[in-house]
C-alpha cells in the first residue's frame, strides 16, 4: 500500500508541474504557480518517505528494493540504499529539484510577481520531464510478483559513509543550479537582465556552488579511502561530469558579481547560467545512461539514456536557442578598465572557460573520435595533467589579485603594494620548501603558489578595524575563507604529488617494509568477520620517528551479492598519511602489502571543505542584502 | 559465517605481480603502470585495478623493464600489442592535436572575446 502513495504522489507531481509550466502563459498564473510548486515538494518528499520506508522494511515485493537491498544489510544502509541505485537516485534528483521549488516559490519575491510565476514556469517544464522519465522509464515502485524472500544486496563498495552522503550533497548542487537556471530564463523572455537579477540570482548560485563543493570533496575522499589506490582524483568521466557543473558555477557567482556591481557582463552571465544548468543534466546523462563506462556506471540501459538524452536536448537546446533569439535585446553595462576588480574576474572567468572547455573535450573526445573513425582511444590522468597545469597555476596566481583590485579601476602599482607581503610570503615558502628537500620544479611552484594566495586571502580584510570586526561583511569573510581553502588544498597537492612514497612487497608474518620514514612489519594475516562479510585482516605494527602505531587493512568478501573489497587502513594527519593496503595473497602464505606515505594530502579535502563553507557565507550576505531589497 | 571464513582465503589468491625490482626500477614501474588502461576494467589503470588481467599486465612491465627495457619500449611495446586503447596518454598525431591543441585554443578564443570587450566599451 504505501508504495502505491509513493507512486500516486509522484503522478500527482506531474500533474502540478504540468499546471505549473503552463501557468507561465496567463497573467494571473502566480496563483496556480506558487501553490503548485509548494504542493510538489510535499507530494516529493512524500515519494521518497515511501520509498525509503519500502528500503527500510525491506518490502521485497518492491522490485527496486528486490533488486538492491537484503535483510542482513546494516541499517544505516538500508537507509542511504534508497539513493544507491539508479530508480533511486533519480527520485532523490526529482524530489531535490521539487523542494528547491518551493524554495524559489517562496523566496524569489523580490523581482515581482511576473517574474517568479515566469521563474515557477521554467522550474515546472524542467520537473515535468523528469517525472516523466521516472514514472515512464524508471518507476522505482514497480512491483515484483510473486515477492522473492530475499533480496540480491547492495554493491558493497557503496556500503560506506562517504558514499551513503556523497550523492545527496552532489544533488542539491546539480540541482540547485537548475534555480538559476530557470532564473535566467524568465530574464531572457521578460528582458529584465538587471543588477537586481544579479543580487537574487547570487545567493542561489552560490548555495549550490557550496553544496557541490562539499560533494565533490567527499566523492574524492571516498575514492582515496574505499577504492584502495591511494589516488584521489582519477579524471574519470563521472568525476568529471561534476567537476565541470562546478567549473561553470565558479566562473557564474564571479561574473553574477560583476553584474550585481557594475551592471555589466549581462550576455555572458546569463550563458553560463544555462550553460551551469545544462552541465548538471549532461553530468547526470553520462553517469545515468552508462554511456561512457566508469567505475560509477551501475546502470547500463541505453533505452533510459536516449530518454534522458532527450531531454537534455530540449532543455537545453531550448535555452540556447531563448538565448540566441533574446542575448541581442540585452543591453550593455557601465564600461571598466582591464586593471579594475571587474577585469580580475573577467580573467578569471577567461581561465576558468578554457579549464571547462579542456575538461569536456577530454571526457567526451574519446566518445567523438569513435563516433567519427571508429578508433578507441583513452584520455586520462597524463592528458589531463599536462593539458590543465598551463591554466590552473595562472589561474590560482591571479585568483590572489582579484579581491585586492578596486572596482573599476586601479593602478599597477596600487595593486603591486598590496601584493607585496604575497609576494615576500611566496618566495619565503620557496625557501622553506628548499630547505626541506623539495627539489621538483613544479611542486616548488604549487608550494609558492599555496603561500601566495593564502597571504593575499588574509589581506582581504586590510585596512578594516580589528574593533569593528563584526561590521565586516559575510561576502568578504566567505571570499577570504573559501580562497584561502584553495591556498590549502593547493599546497595539498604540491607537497603530497611531490613526497609520495609508495612501496610494495609480497610479505609472510614477520615481514617489514618501509614507506618514507615509517617502517611497516606484518604480525599476522588472520581472518575476520563482519555483518555481512568475511576478511582477511593483515596487523601491521609501523614504527617510525614519531610514533609507534598498529595498522589493519582487510580484503573483505561480501555475500549477497558476492563481491571483494579492499578495506585501506590509514593513520592520517596533518602532516601525511600512512596509507597501507592488503593486496591478494599468492597462495603459500605470503600476501601482498601495500604501504605509502604521502605527506600533507589530508589538506586537499580540508581545504576543499574550507572552501565550501566559504561559499555559504558567502550565501547569508545575499540573503540579507535582498531581504533589505524586499 | 564462520564457516565462511576457509573458502575467503582461496578466493582472495590472485594472479602473480611479475618479479621484484629494485626501488629504481620499481618506481618507474608504478609510474608507467599508471598511465596503462587497465582493458577489462572501466576507467582504471593497470595501477589500480584487482583485476587479473591487470595484474598480468603488472607483470609484463615488470618483466621488460627486468630485462632492460626502459618505460618508453614497454609503452610501446602494449601499445602495438593492444592499440591506442591501453594508454591514457592519447598520442600526438592526427585528430588528437586538437585535443592536445585545446588549452590554447580555448585560451585564444577567450582571449579575442574578452579583446573585443574593451574595445567596444574603450572608448
Amino acid at each position: 500500500m504505501i508504495p502505491e502513495i509513493g507512486h500516486a504522489a509522484l503522478w500527482l507531481a506531474a500533474g502540478l508541474a504540468l499546471a505549473q509550466a503552463l501557468a507561465g502563459f496567463r497573467a494571473d498564473g502566480g496563483r496556480i504557480a506558487v501553490p503548485a510548486a509548494l504542493l510538489q515538494g510535499v507530494l516529493c518528499a512524500v515519494a521518497f518517505a515511501a520509498l525509503t520506508w519500502a528500503f527500510v522494511k525491506s518490502d521485497f515485493s518492491v522490485a527496486l528494493v528486490a533488486g538492491n537491498s537484503h535483510t542482513a544489510k546494516p541499517e544505516l544502509y538500508k537507509w542511504t540504499g534508497v539513493w544507491a541505485n539508479h530508480e533511486g537516485s533519480m527520485l532523490l534528483w526529482a524530489a531535490v529539484l521539487a523542494v528547491f521549488g518551493a524554495l524559489a516559490a517562496i523566496r524569489a519575491k523580490g523581482l515581482g510577481e511576473r517574474f517568479r510565476t515566469v521563474m515557477l514556469s521554467a522550474q515546472g517544464f524542467i520537473a515535468l520531464g523528469f517525472y516523466a522519465y521516472l514514472l515512464i522509464a524508471s518507476n522505482p515502485f514497480a512491483r515484483i510478483v510473486p515477492a522473492p524472500i530475499e533480496g540480491s544486496g547492495m554493491n558493497p563498495l557503496l556500503q560506506d559513509p562517504g558514499l551513503a552522503f556523497h550523492p545527496p550533497l552532489l544533488y542539491i548542487g546539480y540541482v540547485g543550479l537548475s534555480v538559476t537556471f530557470s532564473f535566467a530564463v524568465a530574464a531572457l523572455l521578460l528582458n529584465r537582465v538587471t543588477p537586481e537579477w544579479a543580487r537574487a540570482v547570487k545567493p542561489w548560485v552560490l548555495g549550490a556552488w557550496s553544496f557541490l563543493t562539499a560533494g565533490i570533496t567527499l566523492g574524492s575522499f571516498w575514492a582515496y579511502y574505499e577504492l584502495g589506490w591511494g589516488g584521489w582524483w582519477f579524471w574519470d568521466p563521472v568525476e568529471n561530469a561534476s567537476l565541470m557543473p562546478w567549473l561553470a558555477a565558479t566562473a557564474l557567482f564571479h561574473s553574477v558579481g560583476v553584474l550585481a556591481a557594475r551592471g555589466a557582463l549581462k550576455n555572458w552571465t546569463l550563458l553560463l547560467a544555462v550553460v551551469a544548468f545544462s552541465l548538471s543534466m549532461v553530468g547526470t546523462f553520462i553517469v545515468r545512461s552508462g554511456l561512457l563506462t566508469s567505475v560509477h556506471a551501475f546502470a547500463v540501459d541505453p533505452e533510459r539514456g536516449i530518454f534522458l538524452l532527450v531531454l537534455l536536448a530540449i532543455y537545453v537546446g531550448g535555452a540556447l536557442t531563448l538565448y540566441a533569439l533574446r542575448a541581442g535585446t540585452v543591453t550593455a553595462g557601465t564600461p571598466f578598465r582591464p586593471v579594475s576588480r571587474e577585469g580580475g574576474l573577467v580573467v578569471n572567468n577567461l581561465i576558468l572557460s578554457a579549464v571547462l572547455g579542456v575538461v569536456f573535450l577530454g571526457t567526451l573526445y574519446p566518445l567523438f573520435l569513435e563516433a567519427a573513425t571508429g578508433e578507441q582511444v583513452s584520455v586520462g590522468p597524463p592528458y589531463f595533467q599536462t593539458a590543465l597545469l598551463p591554466l590552473l597555476l595562472p589561474l590560482v596566481a591571479v585568483m590572489a589579485a582579484g579581491p585586492l583590485m578596486r572596482w573599476r579601476a586601479m593602478d599597477w602599482a596600487g595593486l603591486g603594494r598590496r601584493l607585496v607581503p604575497a609576494l615576500v610570503l611566496g618566495i619565503a615558502a620557496i625557501g622553506i620548501a628548499l630547505a626541506l628537500g623539495m627539489r621538483s620544479p613544479l611542486a616548488l611552484a604549487g608550494v609558492a603558489l599555496s603561500a601566495w594566495l593564502a597571504a593575499a586571502s588574509v589581506m582581504i580584510f586590510r585596512g578594516r578595524k580589528l574593533k569593528r570586526v563584526r561590521r565586516i561583511p559575510a561576502s568578504v569573510w566567505g571570499t577570504a575563507l573559501a580562497h584561502l581553502g584553495i591556498a590549502v588544498t593547493t599546497l595539498g597537492i604540491a607537497v603530497s604529488g611531490a613526497g609520495t612514497i609508495e612501496t610494495l612487497a609480497n610479505l609472510a608474518p614477520g615481514g617489514r617494509l618501509s614507506a618514507g620514514p615509517y617502517t611497516a612489519q606484518v604480525d599476522d594475516i588472520m581472518p575476520a568477520a563482519g555483518p555481512n562479510y568475511t576478511a582477511i585482516r593483515a596487523m601491521l605494527s609501523v614504527t617510525g620517528p614519531d610514533a609507534t602505531i598498529v595498522l589493519a587493512p582487510e580484503r573483505r568478501t561480501f555475500v549477497n551479492p558476492g563481491n571483494e573489497t579492499t578495506e585501506t587502513d590509514i593513520w592520517p594527519r596533518l602532516t601525511g598519511n600512512l596509507y597501507a593496503v592488503l593486496g591478494p595473497g599468492d597462495g603459500s602464505g605470503r600476501w601482498q602489502v601495500r604501504l605509502v606515505w604521502q605527506p600533507m594530502i589530508a589538506l586537499i579535502w580540508i581545504g576543499g571543505m574550507m572552501a565550501a563553507f566559504g561559499g555559504l557565507i558567502s550565501m547569508m550576505q545575499g540573503r540579507r542584502r535582498r531581504e533589505d531589497m524586499e | 559465517m564462520r564457516a565462511l571464513l576457509p573458502l575467503a582465503f582461496l578466493v582472495l589468491t590472485a594472479a602473480a605481480e611479475g618479479p621484484a625490482l629494485p626501488p629504481a626500477q620499481e618506481a618507474a614501474a608504478r609510474t608507467l603502470m599508471h598511465e596503462l588502461r587497465c582493458l577489462v576494467c572501466q576507467h582504471q589503470s593497470i595501477a589500480d585495478s584487482d583485476a587479473d588481467m591487470a595484474a598480468d599486465m603488472r607483470a609484463v612491465v615488470r618483466e621488460r623493464i627486468a630485462a632492460g627495457e626502459n618505460p618508453e619500449q614497454v609503452k610501446s611495446y602494449l601499445v602495438s600489442r593492444y592499440g591506442d586503447y591501453v594508454t591514457f596518454d592519447p598520442p600526438k598525431t592526427g585528430a588528437n592535436l586538437v585535443l592536445w591543441a585545446a588549452p590554447l585554443l580555448f585560451l585564444a578564443i577567450g582571449a579575442v572575446a574578452v579583446w573585443r570587450l574593451y574595445r567596444r566599451k574603450g572608448a
